[in-house]
């Protein structure tokens, strides 16, 4: 197919070469072939550690394609998708070393399948599948090597048969290989022939209309463990039928209903980046993980995931190790993140005069200071103050729900297993361990929200706020077309206030009493290196730890950047309320692209008027609600035509390329907060969005990169079929594999251990979203609960009901090492046997009994889940592997997990008055915290 | 020959995703109230499944709708009008509370005002009807949600009459639809004939169905007499109450709140002309399988010369006659056959159809192996037996339902083979007795479905019955009090405003 090939040759990393080396007697696929392994480095000086090599059709060489990273930064206009090569020579990339190989060898994949755990199916191949490839052997700075291409590469691990041979070459769909139909069967159940037919739909669906054919899909498949391999293979699907980013085909990843589209007008206002830089951020299961313990809990083995190919290293030590040494390396944020005050610290640096980004570095050598990374259970390392705002963490997201209330909250809880060798924990290498882990580390909790959530029941004090109708605000997604407003029908009722007022009121009594303990304060800040940014491109090749003494610290480098920032405390409501200077010294952008915005903060005085005295005195107002509206409206290029301009030139100068049709006719275009009361508004196209939005075509991801020839913003700068990052490599995700779920460990502690007389089945829960909400929307609406069962449930199958003597509308439990819930079950034949669905977000607040195994309320849905976080998450400092709020990071994937299922035999609904009841609370361990219920009701 | 119009309803069950907004907007509009808190003049059913209330559909428990006596005469099931006297006291063949669903709220407050206790609080349910605490909450308007409970139960449904259902049962072979329902506003109401009271009326000017709350005296022989079982008596006020097509906004042009609010644009509202005088004839017929033939030749051509100028003679708008030549319903109903009413057998000719819904090929092991028309599926193999849906709309006869699913997949072949392969194939369409331009029209409204398609409703012509001038000015600030150009009560104090007199008096 042409058309397919084209596309391959042009969008994906196919046609790039990857070195192959020898481990353990047999070729295993390393890394991507970069212009500095040449001598001469392909005539490339700039990055040439970052700029993979491909063989050029005409000339029959290795040539560097533009496009790559490494033409991002520092070579200006070189950054696109023409047909050339840095040199400004046509070059036209060949997809297969076939026909024009030097050798035909065994090269090993790794395979997962071989076993799996509880009741998903292992098929038993072996761990290392040998599969044949044509290679060529160049000649490289370092000896002679092998190297194929990707997508030879690629197709030996889907076992295609190409006429090379080899064992694990599969001849027809119907041979048992990895990753035939008649294999996919074996595992999934779904019959091979509706796989074949389904594929056949689909690829000849975009042969017919050049890739016109989609997957649309939503996170819930993050769920499981595992979840990139299920992506990317999704992606690879679509890849291999020219689907990205044409009109009608593609990626349509429903990912809910994020403000996101005018990122670049909400993000100063959000994080103030228009008075301080730069901001201080987190990303929250990682957060979680550490400062609910659960990293105590962890079941999960690295040599659990590990691949049988990984290269040689350390790959010992715990989960937490992972994290630890990725915010270490300056790949992950970090909070807190050092052991020490970043104030007084900031405050030493600056009356010594010192450079921070020597002597921080110096002093974490030598230890004299530490990363709070390394011991969260010290008390200087504690969360004290949390604040929700928009969240239901205790209610919906918070993953290990049992594990959040005892370390974090210090309440009740229903904590079901131990921290100690009966949970089989293998103690971590890099983190200390306190015999006695902390519970209650939050001092005070503050919840926002006009309901009163389970996170409200929990908090010290709750902000009533203002709901959807009495309030002004905007409303847009990155995946619809327009941008709305919510608007006030009445005043907020009773003591409720907009969460904008609140947030000032909060600025101003703060700004109030700040003098008493702080007042101008230099804030020593520390910055993970950053997707988008030239620190990116931090390490090309196998990452060095400074701590390890593989190198030096190096901050933006081998470690987080590092910078001294100016907090005036007392001016913090006078800051809040206005513009900050920042924006016109530094320009506005995103995606690494910044312009120019003196004018907008200029139109921004003339609208909102300015600040007339004080701290802020000239600068624009942000007063109210709908000013602070306004300044969104008025920064995002997708809803000021006068930006976009600026931002696809702005784009225009590093890819060489002229962008500017792409806002033509729409410079005059500013929406107002009032245009889009009177009518949604349709946003205008920017290269924030790789999607367009015109009368020709409607949002879709890619587009761009295909029709404009923009990069993806990836190590090739094609959509990447090949992950060579070393620690990608580690754990055997190079290409697209089968990866079972992970075994969690969670059962088989507890199975039998607190009998209640009736029989218990293994299932694995499953936790998506209902069908009435999205994220962590409530559902405890009275009618909304009317239609349905009125509290919460949780669905078995015909067939594991009739084995655990379970009716419909039974209370039933559910319960593991994590916790336990309380629900009443719905039977249905539309649930698969051996599973369990409880839906997201049903709250304990309603209808809940009392569990007979913590002797507390009944849990969660999350009662029952533990955040599950997987190392190559962790990648930082190396193009698309580099954190970026709100994009990247660690994920609390849950749906590996297996609960026990019973029905109740005693009804309790625990409402008593404290004093009365006969026995204290529940402990930790399991067994000995089962309290027996005081006023029970026995089941008919 | 009488003509009457009437706004008559489709739902196009291929694009119910079972979202509930109609339930949901209709609920808080009409019956979230004292007395009717279980009440749902719109629910939504999963199918297979019982419903709401449970076993609705069987009319030997509820004695709902007609039956054909031998001499060809039909009566209400419960009985004729001297036997329903007889019965007014005691109803045998009512549903009760628990038929439907004991409503309920939560201790919304104790979450709040609970001192410390030995656990967390939560809230119980209490019974908005004793306000005692419910010791288990055991049914609602929509108990069986996504096939929520066994199989066995859902399977007492009434439409697997004369399916081998067992095969049903499994996880493989599952099937499912939904069943957005709400009062049918038959051309001939068995709620009507059952009420002692005369309380239940049918509006001659749009054929809306309503009860006259100041007649109605509480008897309770229209729920048992409504084989839809849309008829919900109001605890609290001792009358019954039913969905009343929210008049107030079709009479002004609007569509009701529920096909306003449809998130999969399901719903279609437009004028069918009808015959008055062939109900009596169409609803009498012998075999219930007739009965559906039997209602389409009740309904009148708009287009032909003669019915539009009888329907002028007999009073009907001409906006009201143009509006039928531009119905969505006639359309579904008539021009293509695509939209059938719910349970013809009951013999009250209801007037909100249904378009049956496409499914899944039945068995996954087929796949690949069956035989395909222009890559059109065997409808007989689809995953929803032919029977089910038969028993649905169409009294047991499949071949209807055969044929509009045929054309609704012709449709998708038709419309693929144009887009995908840039190729107009009338075979495609002449197969299933349509024309490729007709094909194109049921797309733009049975796919695409534009707000201004799916509705076409003319507004009321109060200036007929009622003098406009006179009641100029007269609302504004109502105070619950009806108006006729007069209110008791007036915002700047002063005497009570009545209507007066024109100011003058022109000779004509």
């Amino acid at each position: 197919m042409p058309y397919f090939a084209d596309y391959a040759r042009r969008y994906t990393d196919f046609p790039f070469l990857v070195k192959l080396v020898e481990r353990d007697g047999r070729l295993v696929p390393d890394r991507l072939v970069r212009a500095a392994d040449f001598e001469g480095g392909l005539g490339e000086t700039n990055n040439p550690d970052w700029k993979p090599v491909a063989i050029d059709e005409i000339s029959g060489e290795p040539v560097c394609p533009l496009g790559s990273a490494g033409f991002r930064w520092g070579d200006g206009g070189k950054w696109n998708l023409e047909e050339k090569d840095g040199q400004g020579r046509e070059v036209k990339l060949r997809l297969s070393l076939a026909g024009q190989e030097d050798a035909v060898v065994p090269v090993a994949f790794p395979y997962f399948g071989t076993v799996a755990p509880d009741t998903f199916v292992a098929t038993g191949h072996d761990e290392i599948l040998m599969r044949n490839v044509p290679v060529k052997e160049i000649n490289l700075v370092g000896g002679k090597s092998y190297v194929a291409s990707t997508f030879d590469l690629f197709l030996a691990n889907y076992g295609v048969d190409r006429g090379y041979g080899g064992e694990n070459a599969a001849s027809s769909y119907d041979e048992d290989i990895p990753f035939t139909p008649a294999w996919a069967e074996k595992v999934c159940g779904v019959p091979r022939d509706a796989i074949v037919q389904v594929a056949r739909e689909f690829a000849s669906n975009a042969e017919k209309t050049n890739g016109r054919s989609m997957v649309i899909l939503g996170a819930g498949l993050n769920h499981w463990y595992h979840m990139d391999m299920s992506y990317r293979g999704i992606i690879a699907l679509l890849v291999m039928c020219g689907c990205v980013g044409k009109s009608g085909g593609g990626w349509a990843h429903y990912v809910g209903q994020e403000k996101l589209r005018p990122q670049t007008g909400w993000l100063p206002l959000a994080f103030a980046t228009d008075w301080l830089r730069p901001v201080r951020q987190m990303n929250g299961t990682s957060f979680f993980y550490a400062h609910s313990n659960q990293w105590r809990y962890e079941t999960l083995k690295i040599s659990d995931i590990l691949s049988p190919t990984a290269p040689p290293g350390d790959w010992s030590g715990a989960m937490i190790d992972y994290n630890v040494r990725a915010e270490r390396m300056g790949w992950l944020p970090s909070a807190p993140q050092l052991e020490s005050n970043p104030i007084e610290l900031g405050r030493s640096i600056a009356e010594n005069g010192a450079d921070p980004n020597k002597v921080i570095p110096e002093a974490l050598k030598s230890g004299e200071l530490k990363l709070a990374c390394h011991d969260p259970d010290n008390a200087r390392n504690w969360p004290r103050n949390m604040f929700f705002w928009r969240s239901n963490v205790l209610g919906a997201s918070g993953k290990g729900h049992e594990y959040f209330l005892k370390h974090l909250v210090g309440s009740l809880h229903g904590v079901v297993g131990t921290d100690d060798e009966r949970g089989g924990i293998e103690r971590p290498d890099e983190v200390v361990w306190h015999e006695e882990a902390p519970v209650g580390k939050l001092d005070l909790i503050v919840n926002i929200d006009f309901r009163m959530s389970t996170t409200s029941l929990y908090a010290d004090i709750v902000l009533p706020t203002a709901t959807w109708y009495e309030k002004h605000d905007l409303n847009t997604t990155d995946m619809h077309p327009f941008i709305h407003p919510l608007t006030a029908a009445v005043d907020p009722v009773w003591e409720c206030k907009s969460d904008w007022n609140i947030f000032r009121a909060i600025a101003k009594k703060f700004s109030e009493v700040a003098p008493e303990v702080l007042g101008v304060e230099q804030d020593l800040v520390m910055t993970p290196i950053m997707h988008d940014t030239k620190f990116e491109l931090a390490q090309p090749y196998e990452p060095l730890d400074w701590k390890k003494g593989e190198c030096e610290p190096i901050p933006g480098k081998t470690m987080s950047s590092i910078a001294i920032v100016e907090r005036d405390y007392p001016s913090t409501y006078a800051r809040f309320t206005s513009l900050g200077p920042e924006l016109e010294k530094h320009g506005n952008g995103s995606k690494g692209l910044t312009w120019d915005i003196k004018h907008e903060v200029q139109l921004l005085a003339t609208l909102n008027g300015v600040t007339p005295d004080g701290a802020a005195a000239g600068r624009p107002k942000i007063d109210t609600d709908i000013d602070a509206c306004e300044t969104v409206l008025m920064l995002a290029p997708e809803t000021n035509g006068e930006v976009a301009v600026k931002a696809w030139a702005e784009l225009s100068r590093a890819t060489g390329r002229d962008h500017s049709h792409l806002a033509k006719g729409k410079e005059e275009e500013k929406i107002r907060f009032r245009d889009v009361v009177a009518q949604p508004r349709k946003i205008i196209s920017s290269p924030t969005w790789s999607g367009l939005e015109s009368e020709h075509v409607c949002y879709n991801a890619g587009y761009t990169n295909v029709h404009e020839f923009i990069p993806w913003r990836t190590l090739t700068g094609r959509q990447q079929m090949y992950m060579d990052h070393h620690w990608m490599l580690a754990f055997g995700e190079g290409f697209v594999t089968w990866r079972p779920p992970i075994d969690t460990r969670s059962v088989k502690q507890v199975l039998g251990k607190l009998p209640n007389g009736n029989p218990e089945i293994q299932l694995n829960i499953l936790t998506p979203h209902q069908k009435w909400g999205i994220h962590s929307t409530y559902t405890e609406n009275l009618i909304m609960l009317s239609l349905n069962r009125g509290g919460p449930t949780v669905w078995i199958s015909e067939v594991d009901a009739k084995q655990a003597g379970i009716e419909d509308n039974d209370w039933i439990e559910a319960f593991n090492v994590n916790g336990a819930l309380t629900a009443r079950a719905i039977v249905s034949q539309r649930i698969m046997p051996g599973s369990a669905i409880m839906y997201h977000a049903q709250e304990k607040m309603v209808n809940t009994v009392g569990s007979e195994i913590t002797g507390q309320r009944g849990g969660i849905h999350n009662s029952v889940t533990r955040i599950n976080m997987k190392p190559t998450h962790m990648i930082g400092g190396y193009v698309q592997f580099a954190y970026g709020f709100n994009y990247y990071g660690t994920v609390g994937a849950n749906r590996d997990q297996f609960v026990i299922i019973r029905k109740m035999s005693e009804i309790n609904w625990f409402d008593k008055a404290a004093d009365d009841s006969a026995s204290g609370h529940a402990t930790a361990d399991w067994g000995t915290g089962r309290r027996s219920a005081t006023t029970t009701e026995v089941v008919p | 020959m009488k003509v009457r119009a009437q706004i008559a309803m489709v739902l196009n069950l291929d694009k119910c995703i079972g979202c509930h907004t109609c339930s949901i907007t209709c609920k808080n509009v009409w019956t979230n109230r004292e007395g009717v808190e279980y009440a749902w003049f719109n629910n939504v059913e999963s199918k297979p499944g019982v419903g709401y209330p449970k076993d609705w559909e069987n009319q030997n428990r509820w004695k709902g709708g007609w039956v054909r006596k031998k001499n060809g005469k039909i009566v209400p099931r419960q009985g004729s009008k001297w036997r329903i006297l007889s019965k007014i006291f005691a109803n045998p063949d009512l549903p009760e509370i628990d038929d439907f669903y004991e409503p309920y709220t939560f201790e919304y407050e104790w979450l709040q005002k609970a001192p410390e206790l030995e656990a967390q609080p939560s809230a119980k349910p209490r019974s908005l009807v004793t306000g005692e605490v419910l010791k288990k909450i055991e049914w609602s308007g929509n108990w069986e949600d996504d096939l929520g409970g066994e199989f066995s139960k859902r399977s007492q449904d009434y439409n697997f009459e004369g399916v081998e259902k067992e095969i049903y049962g499994q996880f493989e072979q599952t099937f499912l639809m939904y069943l957005p329902r709400l009062c049918e506003h038959c051309l001939n109401p068995s709620c009507l004939a059952s009420c002692p009271s005369g309380a239940i009326y049918k509006r001659e000017e749009d054929g809306i169905v309503l009860i006259d709350q100041d007649k109605c005296r509480g008897w309770r022989m229209c729920v048992s007499g409504c084989p839809y079982k849309k008829i919900y008596y109001n605890w609290s006020t001792g009358k019954s109450e039913k969905c009343i097509f929210c008049y107030p906004r079709i009479e002004v042009g609007q569509p009701t709140v529920c096909s306003e609010t449809c998130v999969g644009r399901i719903r279609y509202l437009g004028v069918v002309l009808y015959d008055a005088d062939r109900i009596q004839a169409a609803a009498s017929v012998e075999d219930p399988k007739d009965l559906y033939p039997a209602q389409l030749g009740v309904f009148l051509d708009p287009y032909d010369p003669a019915i539009q100028e009888q329907a002028r003679l007999d009073g009907v708008p001409e906006a009201w006659i143009e509006a039928a030549t531009r119905s969505p319903v006639y359309k579904m109903a008539m021009e293509w056959k695509v939209a059938f009413p719910l349970h013809p057998e009951y013999r009250t000719l209801p007037m909100v159809w249904y378009v049956p819904p496409l499914s899944p090929i039945q068995s996954a092991a087929e796949a690949g192996k069956m035989s395909v028309n222009n890559g059109m599926p065997d409808v007989r193999s689809l995953r929803i037996p032919m029977r089910y849906l038969a028993n649905l709309l169409t009294a047991g006869d499949e071949e209807p339902i055969v044929a509009a699913l045929e054309r609704m997949l012709a449709m998708r072949g038709f419309m693929r083979a144009k887009t995908v392969d840039g190729r107009i194939d009338e075979s495609i369409a002449e197969n299933v007795g349509l024309t490729g331009p007709m094909i194109e029209e049921m797309y733009r409204y049975m796919a695409l479905a534009a707000y201004e398609d799916r509705y076409v409703i003319p507004t009321t012509h109060r200036e007929l019955n009622e003098d406009a001038y006179l009641l100029r000015g007269s609302t504004g600030f109502g105070f619950k009090e009806p108006t006729n150009g007069s209110t008791k009560l007036n915002l700047f104090g002063g005497p009570k405003r009545t209507p007066r007199k024109p100011y003058m008096d022109i000779p004509t």
